[in-house]
C-alpha cells in the first residue's frame, strides 16, 4: 500500500507531508454526471480521505460516451448513478470512505451536506443549485471549485471565501436557458479538462498550498483550439449580497427553493415532494401495473404510458420524462400519484 | 476591422463598433460573459459606451451550465 502514493509523494508540491493531508481531507462533490464521475475518480484514486458524492438521477445510455464510473449493466438496469459511482469508487480505492446519496440538493440537503466538510467540488448542471453552492460556501466559509462544459468549451473558477469574488461577483444574474449538453451535445475531452482543472484545484486546496491556485477564470475551446482566462480578483463586490459586509444569503431564502425543474436538455421535469416522504415502491408498483408498463429496481420503479415515463424513486422525488413542460408534468404527476 | 480575441486575430465586419455589437456579432447573451479590453475588465453598463479600434486586444469568457 505504501506504493501506492510514491509517484504523486515524488512531484514535490504534494510530498509526503501533502499526502498525509489529502488523506485527513474530506470533499463533497454535487453530482455524479460527467464532471462528477470524473471528479471523483481523480480524487479517490489522488487518496482523498473521505468523499461524499450525491445525485438525483440514474445512469442512461447516453451517459456512457462521457459519464467514467458506469458501465452498460448500470445502464440497463438503471442504478441511481450515485449507488453506481459508489461501487466502482471502491473497487478502485478501498481505503477510501465513500458517502453517496440518492437525493436532490437544494438549500436544506446542503446545510446539512457541508458539514464537517474541506471543500465542495461543482459538478452540476443549472445555475440555481451553483448559486444555493455559492452561498453556502461563503456562509460556512468552505471554497468550491466552479466548473462547466458544453460542446467542446469548458470553463472553470475556484473561489475562496474572504478571499477571491464569488460566483454572484461574477454575474450579475443568473444565466438562464443557453446551450445545454442535451441541445449542443458534449465531447468527452472537454469535460476532462475541466475536469483536470478542478482537480488540480482540489488538490492544492487539500494540501493547502494557496499560493498557488489560480485566480484565472479560465476557459477553453478544444474543438476551435483556444484558450482563455481573465484575472477576476478586482470583480469582488463589497456590496455583493452572497460574500460583502452587509450579507443576507439570498440564494438561501426559502422563496429561492424549486420543488420542480428541467433537467439539462433531456426532456425530462422533475417533481420533488415539498416534504420528504418514503415511497413504497412495491404498492405503487402494483397499482401502476394495471395502467401501464412497470418496471423495478431496489432504488427505483419506472412506468410508461403512451410517450411518457414516470420514474419514482424511493425519497419521493419523482422524474417525467417525455415533456419539458411544467405544467403538463405535474397533470401526469397527480393524475398516477394522486 | 482586425481585433485579437481570446489571442487569435479576427477579422470583424465594420458595423462592429462597440462591445456591443461585437457580443451581437457572435451570438454571446452580455449578461453571461465576462470582457476584457486591452487588459481591463468592463462593467456590463458600460459595454454599449466602449468603442472598438483595430489592433484592439479582447479576452471573452462566457459561463455556460453543463456538467
Ligand atoms: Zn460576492
Amino acid at each position: 500500500m505504501s506504493e501506492r502514493y510514491s509517484r504523486q509523494e515524488l512531484f514535490t508540491p504534494i510530498g509526503v507531508d501533502g499526502q498525509a493531508k489529502i488523506r485527513s481531507k474530506h470533499v463533497l462533490i454535487i453530482g455524479a454526471g460527467a464532471l462528477g464521475t470524473g471528479s471523483a475518480e481523480g480524487l479517490v484514486r489522488a487518496g482523498v480521505g473521505k468523499l461524499t458524492l450525491v445525485d438525483r438521477d440514474y445512469v442512461e445510455w447516453s451517459n456512457l460516451q462521457r459519464q467514467q464510473l458506469y458501465s452498460e449493466a448500470d445502464a440497463t438496469n438503471r442504478i441511481p448513478k450515485a449507488v453506481a459511482a459508489k461501487k466502482r469508487l471502491e473497487d478502485i480505492n478501498s481505503d477510501a470512505e465513500i458517502e453517496s446519496h440518492v437525493m436532490d440538493v437544494s438549500v436544506e440537503e446542503m446545510e446539512q451536506l457541508v458539514n464537517n466538510v474541506d471543500l465542495v467540488v461543482d459538478a452540476t448542471d443549472n445555475f440555481d443549485i451553483r448559486m444555493i453552492i455559492n452561498d453556502i460556501s461563503q456562509k460556512h466559509n468552505v471554497p468550491w471549485v466552479y466548473g462547466a462544459c458544453v460542446g467542446s468549451y469548458g470553463i472553470s473558477y475556484t473561489i475562496i471565501p474572504n478571499k477571491t469574488p464569488c460566483l454572484a461577483c461574477l454575474l450579475e444574474s443568473v444565466p438562464i436557458g443557453g446551450l445545454t449538453c442535451d441541445t449542443a451535445g458534449i465531447i468527452s475531452p472537454a469535460v476532462q479538462m475541466v475536469v483536470a482543472y478542478q482537480v488540480t484545484e482540489a488538490l492544492k486546496i487539500l494540501v493547502e498550498d494557496y499560493e498557488s491556485l489560480r485566480s484565472k477564470l479560465v476557459s477553453f475551446d478544444l474543438w476551435k483550439n483556444q484558450q482563455t482566462g481573465i484575472n477576476v480578483d478586482k470583480m469582488k463586490k463589497i456590496n455583493c449580497l452572497s460574500c460583502g459586509d452587509d450579507r443576507t444569503y439570498p440564494n438561501l431564502a426559502f422563496s429561492k427553493r424549486t420543488k420542480t425543474a428541467v433537467l439539462c436538455g433531456r426532456d425530462t421535469v422533475q417533481i420533488r415532494t415539498p416534504n420528504p416522504i418514503e415511497r413504497d415502491l412495491d404498492k405503487l408498483a402494483s397499482i401502476l401495473s394495471q395502467q401501464g408498463k412497470v418496471s423495478q429496481n431496489p432504488y427505483l420503479l419506472s412506468f410508461t404510458k403512451g410517450r411518457h415515463r414516470l420514474v419514482m424513486f424511493k425519497d419521493g422525488r419523482v422524474l417525467i420524462h417525455g415533456t419539458k413542460d411544467i405544467a403538463e408534468a405535474k397533470t401526469l404527476y397527480h393524475r398516477y400519484l394522486g | 476591422m482586425e481585433l485579437v480575441i481570446n489571442g487569435d486575430k479576427v477579422e470583424v465586419p465594420s458595423t462592429v463598433e462597440t462591445v456591443t455589437n461585437l457580443l451581437q456579432n457572435f451570438e454571446v447573451d452580455q449578461k453571461v460573459v465576462i470582457v476584457e479590453l486591452n487588459g481591463t475588465i468592463l462593467e456590463k453598463k458600460s459595454h454599449q459606451e466602449s468603442r472598438l479600434s483595430d489592433g484592439d486586444r479582447i479576452e471573452l469568457v462566457h459561463f455556460v451550465g453543463g456538467g
